[in-house]
């Protein structure tokens, strides 16, 4: 399997996600050191790494939990985090929907990068599914070696704040999701929905908000059809 | 925290991802609801790198955060490299806080 995966990775693509493995690197460390901190054994802040694979949702349960709060709480707000998944599947689930084992991994790799680069690729099938595997590949190997690495030394590592590093992550989603917003139509359910997103932030629970934006492709309806089909290429 | 918790999260994050793909291989998906499903997904991931980029934790982000990640979006904008916007991002929120914004 490992060289399957080889097969699928995508110079570019490669390039381009060297910055990310920079951000998600120092995430991964924080983690398993507010695991540590918090009194999780390494091998469990690591299963949950390597079984769950979602960043926002794993430092949620765990807050809540090391909190005190119960089981059903903890995971539900770790589920409700991930609900934006949904729209993600249906976008480029085809991306990876071809064998059962590619199904199966794929799923588990369907994160907001992997989700993001493989829409950049737009039209293009084949640089979609390279995106995909290589960005999926990548983040994985990283996230589940910075968990285990923050676990054990993350008091020695400089904080997520220092050098910015912060704004690694949510600056290349930026990056892929621009060109897309070139189309006009596009443009406009993304300023309408992120205004509802942050109208609602300040009372609903982290992960709706951003399901609320879904409102604002209302604006597809006025003049449905015909000359709508650049968007998202 | 238990590994019931960690094995529950774990199947139901599955679930949640796994609903996408399985509703869309469940019908023919027509050219309009193709375009409506990526443009649903590129909503969903501007909103929420504005709202990630302004709360954090339940409460407002500070400037540095949102000033670094609006320059690299300028300079995504204007087709600048993918390193160079990250850097730039970077750099930009880095000074910011040394310079004691929040």
């Amino acid at each position: 399997m490992p060289h399957r995966i080889l097969d699928r990775l995508d110079r570019g693509v490669l390039r381009d996600s060297a910055a990310l493995i920079a951000g998600l690197f120092i995430v991964g460390v924080s983690f398993g050191a507010v695991a540590t901190a918090e009194g999780v054994p390494w091998w469990q802040a690591s299963a949950m790494s390597l079984f769950v694979f979602a960043g926002a949702s794993q430092f949620a349960t765990l807050g809540i939990l090391a909190g005190g709060g119960g089981l059903l709480a903890g995971v539900a707000a770790g589920l409700i985090l991930n609900l934006r998944h949904v729209p993600y599947g249906l976008a480029v689930g085809d991306v990876y929907w071809t064998s059962l084992r590619a199904k199966l991994i794929g799923t588990h790799l369907l994160v907001d990068h992997t989700a993001a680069f493989a829409l950049a690729a737009g039209a293009d099938r084949g640089k979609a599914r390279r995106a995909f595997w290589t960005v999926g590949a990548v983040l994985f190997v990283m996230w589940n070696a910075a968990t285990v690495i923050g676990a054990f030394a993350g008091r020695l590592i400089a904080d997520p704040k220092a050098f910015g590093l912060d704004a690694t992550l949510p600056v290349i989603l930026v990056a892929l999701v621009l060109p897309s917003m070139k189309d006009r139509r596009t443009l406009l359910a993304g300023l309408l929905g992120t205004a509802v997103a942050l109208g609602t932030s300040a009372f609903l629970p982290a992960g709706i908000p951003v399901l609320l934006a879904l409102v604002g492709l209302v604006v597809m309806w006025k003049g449905a059809g015909t000359g709508d089909r650049a968007a998202a290429a | 925290m238990t590994m019931a918790a960690v094995l529950a999260l774990a199947v139901g994050v599955f679930l949640v991802r796994l609903a996408g793909p399985v509703m869309r291989s469940r019908i023919t998906v027509s050219e309009r609801a193709e375009t409506l499903m990526k443009r649903s997904a590129i909503v969903v991931l501007g909103a929420l790198v504005v709202t990630n980029a302004l709360f954090v934790d339940g409460g407002f982000a500070g400037w540095s955060l949102p000033a670094g990640v609006a320059v690299g979006g300028l300079l995504a904008w204007r087709r600048a490299p993918v390193l160079v916007v990250v850097i730039a991002a970077a750099a930009t929120t880095a000074l910011l806080r040394l310079a004691g914004v929040a």
